[in-house]
């Protein structure tokens, strides 16, 4: 029997997917602004979070309204709890695309500083790994949810990368390219934030799947 | 406009006031519950709403209740089709010792309604329970043969028979186990679509899950009454936080 329950789970799954794609597409339109110098784009980007922000809260709300009147037990209980930790995580993932499109729209007013080949390649990787996650959130895949977990080490290894190159090569030599090194060091460092928190939605769907808390222990993944 | 308006309600049980400047808008085709202790008069106040309460010696009653837009408290109206319109579920189901088609049908003679179409009627009433499956090569079995819960839902088809627009249901799941529980309380939301129902329960979780809103009574008094969802996360009185959580009494 369908419980009437499961319909408002549904609904709930349905808002979630809904957070994950304008997330998504917040970080893709950031990072295609940068590699364009469109700020229109960039622009764009800032201007969409409001929609964002509203999803998050109402999302909030139905989660602690679901808690509330059905009184959720076991895997449904980890379903709505784990909802509301990625429901907090994709907002913050949409907040750093808010971040990098607003460095674009600082850079595309300057010359180009370099051409750029390691920020697009640790953008891929942040993209992937939020789109995975959310995957891994849809179809309870825990062996998915875990490769993004252990993707996380080489999205740190490129931002190090980056973070070296700028700052060896460019502001220690030339320290008037700083204002234009600074906005992409911290592109680079906001998009191994996004990583940071697929991982924490990969690690919470484990949780959701298995009950097994693997956070802060990614030995047990292995 | 809401259903059922009760405005500045007192009742007394002889010199006992069991209803307190009652006010509240109960909203159709929703599902409103009543909580609250035992005695604090939410099961009077159900019946008020069908004027179960005039069986009771020395009951008095101040203010009004309104059914779409007539005050059913006034002396000059017909009980016996204010009952036809509001219907009422107890916590023990109770069919009369009679077949499954007699107890459908029962209604409809003492109401002298629909006596061409009975057996169409029967199939739709017990169909808007979900029982005419299970029932309908056994139409005539005692109704005391079915389970606790199949008497619960014969009860409810009972009333919906003599086309009622408002159902009442005193803890109508109190004798049924969990899964029977879970199961009346779909019916509830199916039969939300064509009737408004008020709930009165002592099982605050199933107020939760069930209804769309929600008033919690106390010592007669009708202390909050809003949106379900709010009572339940933000309520307004701290009495009602007190009950909800378990800290009252």
């Amino acid at each position: 029997m369908e419980r009437h329950f499961d319909e408002e789970l549904k609904g709930l799954h349905k808002d979630i997917l809904k957070m994950g794609v304008l997330a998504q597409e917040a970080i893709y339109k950031s990072i295609e602004a940068l590699k364009n110098r469109d700020k229109a784009q960039a622009e764009e980007v800032i201007n969409k979070d409001n929609e964002v922000d509203e999803l998050e809260l109402e999302i909030d709300e139905k989660c602690i309204d679901l808690i509330a009147r059905h009184q959720p037990m076991a895997g449904d209980l980890r379903f709505i709890t784990t909802g509301m930790k990625i429901n907090a995580e994709l907002e913050r993932i949409a907040d750093l695309a808010v971040d990098i499109a607003q460095r674009v729209a600082e850079l595309v007013a300057k010359p180009i500083l370099k051409p750029l080949i390691d920020i697009p390649k640790l953008s891929a990787i942040a993209q992937n790994m939020v789109r995975d996650s959310i995957d891994a959130f849809i179809r309870k895949d825990v062996e998915l949810a875990k490769r993004v977990v252990l993707s996380d080490p080489e999205a740190d290894k490129l931002r190090d990368l980056v973070q070296d190159e700028l700052i060896n090569d460019y502001i220690t030599k030339d320290s008037n390219t700083a204002d234009r090194a600074v906005p992409l060091l911290l592109i680079a460092r906001h998009l191994e934030r996004i990583c940071d928190h697929a991982t924490n939605i990969a690690e919470d769907v484990v949780y959701m799947v298995e009950g097994k808390v693997v956070k802060h222990h990614i030995e047990d993944l292995e | 406009m809401p259903k059922i308006q009760s405005r500045n309600l007192n009742l007394w049980y002889g010199d006992f006031q069991a209803l307190k400047d009652v006010n509240a808008n109960f909203a159709q085709k929703k599902i409103t519950a009543i909580i609250g202790p035992s005695g604090c008069g939410k099961s009077t106040l159900l019946r008020v709403f069908n004027r179960m309460n005039d069986l009771i010696e020395g009951v008095r009653m101040t203010g009004e209740v309104l059914i779409d837009g007539t005050d059913i408290i006034d002396s000059k109206i017909d009980l016996v089709t204010l009952r036809k319109k509001v219907g009422m579920v107890f916590q023990r189901p109770n069919p009369f010792p009679l077949s499954i088609y007699e107890n459908i049908v029962f209604g409809l003679k003492v109401h002298a309604l629909n006596k061409d179409n009975l057996k169409e009627i029967v199939e739709q009433s017990l169909n808007s329970v979900l029982l005419w499956d299970e029932l309908k090569d056994k139409l005539n079995k005692s109704a005391l043969s079915l389970s606790l819960e199949q008497r619960q839902r014969l009860c409810i088809a009972r009333l919906i028979a003599v086309k009622p627009d408002i159902l009442l249901m005193d803890e109508p799941c109190s004798a049924l186990d969990p899964q029977a529980t879970s199961r009346i309380e779909e019916l509830m939301r199916e039969l939300k679509n064509n009737y408004t129902i008020i709930i009165v329960t002592h099982n605050m979780q199933q107020a939760a899950r069930v209804s769309d809103d929600t008033g919690f009574m106390l010592l007669g008094e009708l202390i909050e009454f809003g949106k379900t969802q709010y009572l339940f996360t933000k309520p307004k009185d701290k009495r009602t936080e007190d009950y909800i959580t378990g800290r009252y009494g």
